[in-house]
Order: C-alpha cells, then structure tokens, then sequence
C-alpha cells in the first residue's frame, strides 16, 4: 500500500493539523511516513503545502516528484489548483469551496470551481459551511480529513479514533463536534469514490 | 527501541539528549528553529537538567557553547546558515583552540531561500575552518549522528558541523530511538598546563600547525565512516556521487534500484579512497547535492573537466533544491507528463497577520513622512520586513539582522536626511544595540524605530532578551532621555503617533521611537 498525497492551503488554515492525524493514524498500522512540512516566512498568511507519504515499504524521498501525488488536499480552492500539476493522472484532488481572498487579484471564484470540477475525480465541497452544520466552522480540517478518507486504506475507524485522541484534551463536546465533521465530510467523498 | 515520528530537528535534539548532551545554545532562524524548540519542551531534557534557553545572537550562542564544551560537557549550538556569518569569529577559532568536552554546531542550510535572503552552503565554512561535517541523508541518520558527532569531536578535540537543510530539517519520519541513553559527562576543565585555549600567536600557530597535522586522520575517519558508503552498480558510463539528502531523491528516482556505482557521502572531508575508486570506474561522475556546487567545484577544478556532472554543467539547474524529478530528468528518466499552472493561479505571498501592530506604526509612518519627500528608510528582518510589500511599500532595504540602524547611519553620514531605521525588538538585541552606540557617539541625525512586539515572531515567537527594556537599554548605550519616544501601535492612538514620527525625524540628532505592542500571535497562544 501506498499513498502520496499533497496537502495545500494558505498560512494559518492548519493543514498539519490534517497531516499529524493521518500520519499519526498510519503510525498506528506500523506503515512507514514521511511528512515534508512548510514552517517559516509563508505561515505568514501565504501559500502553504505539506507532502504527507504513506507506505508499507520503506519510503526514500521526502518529497513527492511533481506528476505522482495520488490526492491533492486543499483547504483554499486556488490552493488546490496551484497544486493540480503534483496530481497523478489517476489521482483525485479534493478542495475546500471556501476562498481565502487575501490578494487584490484574486480569481473569479466560479471559474476556480469550473476548473477543479474538471478534473476526473474530484470532490470540491463548502467544507466550511459543513463543519458550521456539525457544530463549530472551524472544524473545517475534520471535514476535508472525512472527505479524503474513504481513498485512504485505513480501518474503518482508525481515523475516529485517530481524531478523538487528538482533541482527548479538549474534552468531549469537542470530540464530538469534530467527529460529526469528519462523517459528514465522508459522506461527501463517498458520493464520489462509489 | 521506540518508534517516534519526528522532524528531522527533532530528531537530531533527541539524538543529543540520549547521547549525554549537558546544554544547547542558540539563536532561532528557520529551519533551525524546531532544534531548541524541541529540547524545550521535551521532557527528558528537563529530567536531565539539560540546559536550553534561547542565546541573544549566534556569536554568543557558539561562544557559550565552547564554554560549556571547555567545562568538559557535551553542547550543542543551533542556528540557520546565515548565523553561522554572525558566528563565524568563534566558530572558526574554536576549530584552533580545539574543544575539550564534545561540541556539535548544528547548522540548517536553506537551499532556494524559502525563508532566506541567500543560499549560502555551510559545507564551505566547515572546510574553512577544517573541521569534519556531518549531512545526513535521513531523519534516522541525523538521531544516530549526534552520538556519533560527539565521540568524534571528543576523539578528535574538534567542532564537528551538523549540516541539516530545509526538507530534512522540516520533514517528520518514523525514527528509531535508542533503548538506554548515555550519561553526562562531569565537570572536567583542562589542566592549567594546557594553554590552548589562549589563543596569543605563540599557541595559536602551535595549534593551527596541529589541527593541519591532524587533516590526514580527518580524511581516514571519513574512509571509515558508516554514513558514507560506496554501492556498487553494473553500468559504469556514469559514477554517482551524492550527498545529505540528495540520496532519497537519486533512490526515488530510480525506485531504489540504481544501476550505477553510488557514493553516499554523509561526512566531510571527501573520503579519498572511495572517491578514487569511483573517478577510476566510471567514465562520467554526476555530482547530486543540495545548495551550492561544493564537491562538483573541487572535483572540476578551475579549469573545468567534462567528466564531472551536475549544477555547472547544465544537468541540474545551478540554483534552488533539488527534488526527485530534477534528479530523474539529469539521468533522462521517463516522466509522467505535468500540467501547466492553470493561469487562474496567483501569486499569494506572505503578509502581516491582521490586528498585527506593525500594521498600525507602518500606517504612521507613511503618513507622517508625508511631510518628508527625501526620507529614506532603512529596514531590517523580521515580520515587519513585509512593510517592503504592498500596500505600505515602506522600506527600502532589508539586507542583514541589524543593517537598518547601521545602514541609516552610513547614508546620513552621506547626507541622506531623514535616515530612519525600523528594527525589530529581537533583532535590535540580536545585532543593533552596537550600531546603535555608534550613532550615540557622533549623535547622527537619525530615528530609530524599535518595534518591540514582545517576542520573535517571524521565527514562531520565541522569547527575546530584551523585550520590553527597550527604553533603558537605548538610555543606557546614550541616547538622550528627550529623544527616546514611545507608541501603543493602535488605530486610535494614529494621530499622536504621526506627531510623534514626524518631530523625531524633524529632530537633528538620534532619536529612538518604541511602538510597543504585544504580537497576537503570541498573545493568542498565550490565551490558550
Ligand atoms: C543572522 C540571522 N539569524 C536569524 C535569522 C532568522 N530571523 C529572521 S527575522 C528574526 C527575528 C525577528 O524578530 P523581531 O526582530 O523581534 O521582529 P518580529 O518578527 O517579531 O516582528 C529571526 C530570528 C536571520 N534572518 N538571520
Ligand atoms: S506573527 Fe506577530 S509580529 Fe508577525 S505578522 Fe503576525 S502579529 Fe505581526
């Protein structure tokens, strides 16, 4: 098993928060991971991407060669396309509807839209409003985790789990809210890997 | 054994804590900055009583650590490639007093300047100052070698180079971690008799004849390394040399099946034999390293030789890091087919959090220099250096820590007026409370503005020495009290602070304005 996936956004959104728990899940099936993280400068509100690698063999590279990302994960829609050309042509790449418009030029939002709908496989979903649903907008990361996890090989509730221990601190109302984000995010990506 | 998943920082910090490190010193600087971070919130560096608080600048940083090295224990001393430029009087004289307990300078390289203003290569100041370096390939490599680096350095009685760069530095793997960790060493100074740690010529020229002498050892303990490795492979038309990192990308490449004679190169100076057997083999040598062209240089020579491959001779770009489709396309590999950026794409650099307060004092200054057509400002690194990015276009030059206050000396010197310098509360500790002293001796015409937000923020918010002392530091070095100005930088306080700008850049004389407010980064973690 192996899955490389590309993880985007815009400083600050929290995409390692969605790469800790995935990779802390595959921790937990012995997979092997590699984890390149951005820190620095661009946390500063610019673009941000993370390359996350999964795998039962050993994995070499820290980096996933442009061309071979089996996901691309966007919390930000422009995001996601900036990283389209990482995506394999088998891949799936999946978005966050929501723009982050901090930019004076930025894109038409539904021509952003148009283009990630284009791609083959493609889950672009209003993660935010679906997370405000669950109980807190900014359970906005557990939405887009639920959305990418039925293309992930884990258990079926590996990641629940993964996730309930990650906000154990946090208390119960907290799990739970996070956890409704995560199966209505599923659901989402269900509706498109069936 | 336990099984941790740990950035490359990380796992070079537990590697010294288990191998009997007693202090780390540094100064933060991406992608440097995880290293202290991590002994600092570790929980067997606080059981351990291991020493880790933040240094004020990286000269101080390697100086503290040759104390503690000089005291008989292990130290480490952590910082980003360009601090090595502020460490580098101690760090290359460290190498001719030699050290005594085990010393490690940790050094983390950023090749294509994510978070730099250059791409320098530390591997050459290790050659400088002929000390070995270490760069490894993994996260695994880099825990293993902080044991290893400190039974050489002690083996040795030299600094041993730690060079880490961006995508290990700032990558987590599964990393193996040692089942027993080793003691500290006691206290144990050198004997009075020793003097080599006095470095008045008569000594120094002994010492310096002594580590030239010692350059030979230094090539066998690389031959003898684990980390570097001679892998042989069928097809000999092309050697391949690589280094740190550089060795995932050539793996990746090829799927772990490379068919050409590989030399993995972990420690520095170049192993000669295995170096030999690799020129004698193959007819081509490619050279796959991350930064600048350090070993694909030595090997050409300064005339150039069409046998050796890499940056300079076109089959990697001469800039930037590298990645594994770079390395694929040096050996024309097929490559799965990229799309084009989709025009809808644009450029989203980084800016100033909202409610920052740089915010509201580069608001100020815009409009109070208003009054000032020939004001020319000076700025310097940190947050605030954004301030150079629309919509404040508000400084012209950010060039090294410090260089605002002693730049805008310098073009008042020239006659420039208003010279203003904008500094940040770490960065004026770190490296301009000594310009400052110069434009205190010849009262230069200039107004130096602190932004002291309480901490390093574009660092991740370290604490800074001097946070909120700003006003006694600056009476302290001279300045007159009368021109030592202070500001809350909030919208509702606009108006007097464009007054308060706009009479000390009309003052002839120097004058300091402090705009003091908490980063809301920190304060929102402190919130937490
Ligand atoms: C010699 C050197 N060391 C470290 C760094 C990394 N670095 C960049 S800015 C900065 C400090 C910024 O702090 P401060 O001056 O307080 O400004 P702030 O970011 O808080 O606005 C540091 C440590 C560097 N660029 N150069
Ligand atoms: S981290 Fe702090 S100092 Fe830096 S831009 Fe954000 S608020 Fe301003």
């Amino acid at each position: 098993m192996k899955h490389d996936i590309v993880l985007a956004g815009v400083g600050g959104q929290g995409i390692l928060t969605i790469a800790a728990i995935i990779g802390e899940a595959a921790v937990r099936q012995g997979l092997h991971v590699k984890q390149s993280e951005v820190h620095g400068m661009a946390q500063r509100g610019g673009a941000v991407l993370a390359h996350l690698r999964l795998s039962s063999e050993p994995i070499h590279s820290d980096l996933i060669a442009a061309g071979g990302a089996d996901v691309v994960l966007a919390v930000e829609p422009m995001e996601a396309l900036r990283q389209a050309e990482s995506l394999s042509p088998r891949g799936v790449i999946l978005a966050n509807a929501r723009p982050v418009r901090n930019i004076g030029d930025y894109p038409e939002l539904d021509d952003i839209l148009a283009a990630l709908r284009a791609f083959p496989l493609n889950v672009v979903i209003d993660a935010e409003q679906m997370a405000q649903d669950a109980g807190n907008a900014r359970a906005m990361n557990m939405v887009m985790l639920g959305a990418v996890s039925p293309f992930l090989e884990f258990p079926d509730d590996l990641l629940a789990t993964t996730i309930s221990d990650t906000f154990a601190r946090k208390g119960p109302e907290v799990i739970a809210v996070n956890l409704k984000a995560f199966a209505a995010g599923r659901e989402a990506g269900l509706a498109v890997k069936r | 054994m336990a099984q941790h998943l740990l950035l490359g920082d990380e796992a070079l910090a537990q590697g010294a804590i288990d191998a009997g490190l007693s202090g780390c010193y540094a100064y933060p600087g991406t992608p440097s900055t995880e290293i202290m971070e991590y002994f600092q919130g570790s929980a067997d560096a606080s059981e351990r009583g291991i020493h880790r608080q933040w240094s004020s600048n990286e000269k101080v940083a390697m100086e503290e650590a040759l104390g503690m090295s000089y005291a008989g224990k292990r130290a480490m001393v952590c910082m980003k490639h360009v601090g090595l430029n502020v460490a580098a009087d101690g760090f290359v004289n460290a190498a001719i007093t030699g050290t005594n307990g085990g010393l490690i300078v940790t050094v983390a390289d950023d090749p294509s300047m994510h978070s730099s203003q250059n791409e320098q290569d530390s591997r050459f100041y290790a050659q400088f100052a002929m000390i070995p370096c270490l760069e490894p390939s993994s996260q695994q490599e880099a825990y293993d070698m902080a044991g290893y680096a400190f039974a050489l350095s002690e083996q040795q009685q030299l600094p041993i180079m730690m060079r880490l760069c961006t995508r290990l530095s700032h990558s987590r793997a599964d990393v193996r971690t040692a089942a027993s960790k080793s003691e500290q060493n006691g206290l144990r100074p050198p004997d009075a008799a020793t003097r080599r740690f006095v470095l008045l010529p008569a000594i120094a020229k002994r010492n310096y004849d002594a580590l030239c002498a010692k350059q030979d050892t230094l090539v066998a303990s690389s031959e003898a390394s684990p980390f570097n490795r001679y892998e042989d492979g069928a097809d000999k038309s092309v050697g391949i040399i690589v280094c740190g990192i550089a060795y995932n990308y050539l793996q990746e490449a090829f799927g772990g099946k490379c068919p050409h004679p590989v030399l993995k190169l972990s420690q520095y100076p170049l192993p000669k034999k295995q170096l030999a057997q690799l020129m004698a083999s193959c007819q081509s040598v490619m050279v796959l390293e991350d930064g600048m062209p350090f070993v694909e240089q030595m090997l050409r020579g300064p005339l150039g030789n069409d046998r050796i491959l890499g940056r300079l001779s076109g089959e990697l770009p001469r800039t930037g890091e590298l990645n594994p489709r770079l390395v694929a396309k040096a050996f024309q590999l097929e490559l799965p087919a990229v799309p084009a950026l989709s025009p809808l794409v644009k450029i989203r650099p980084p800016r100033l959090c909202d409610g920052c307060p740089h915010i509201n004092t580069y608001e100020a200054l815009g409009e109070a220099l208003k009054d000032f057509a020939d004001a020319k400002v000076f700025g310097d690194i940190g947050c605030y250096t954004l301030g150079a990015l629309p919509p404040y276009n508000a400084i012209s030059s950010c060039v090294d820590m410090g260089a605002s206050i002693t730049m805008a000396k310098g073009a008042a010197d020239a006659g420039v007026y208003p010279a203003i310098a904008i500094i940040g509360d770490s960065t004026f500790t770190h490296s301009g409370m000594t310009g400052l002293l110069d434009a205190v001796w010849e009262n230069s015409p200039i107004t130096v503005m602190i932004l002291d937000n309480g901490t390093t923020g574009m660092t991740g918010g370290q604490d800074s020495m001097g946070t909120g002392r700003m006003a006694e530091i600056c009476a302290g070095i001279g300045v007159s009290r009368d021109h030592i100005r202070e500001f809350v930088p909030l919208p509702k306080n606009h108006a007097v602070n464009v007054q308060i700008i706009r009479e000390e850049a009309a003052y002839r004389g120097l004058s300091v304005i402090i705009a003091r407010r908490e980063c809301v980064q920190t304060l929102r973690k402190k919130k937490r």
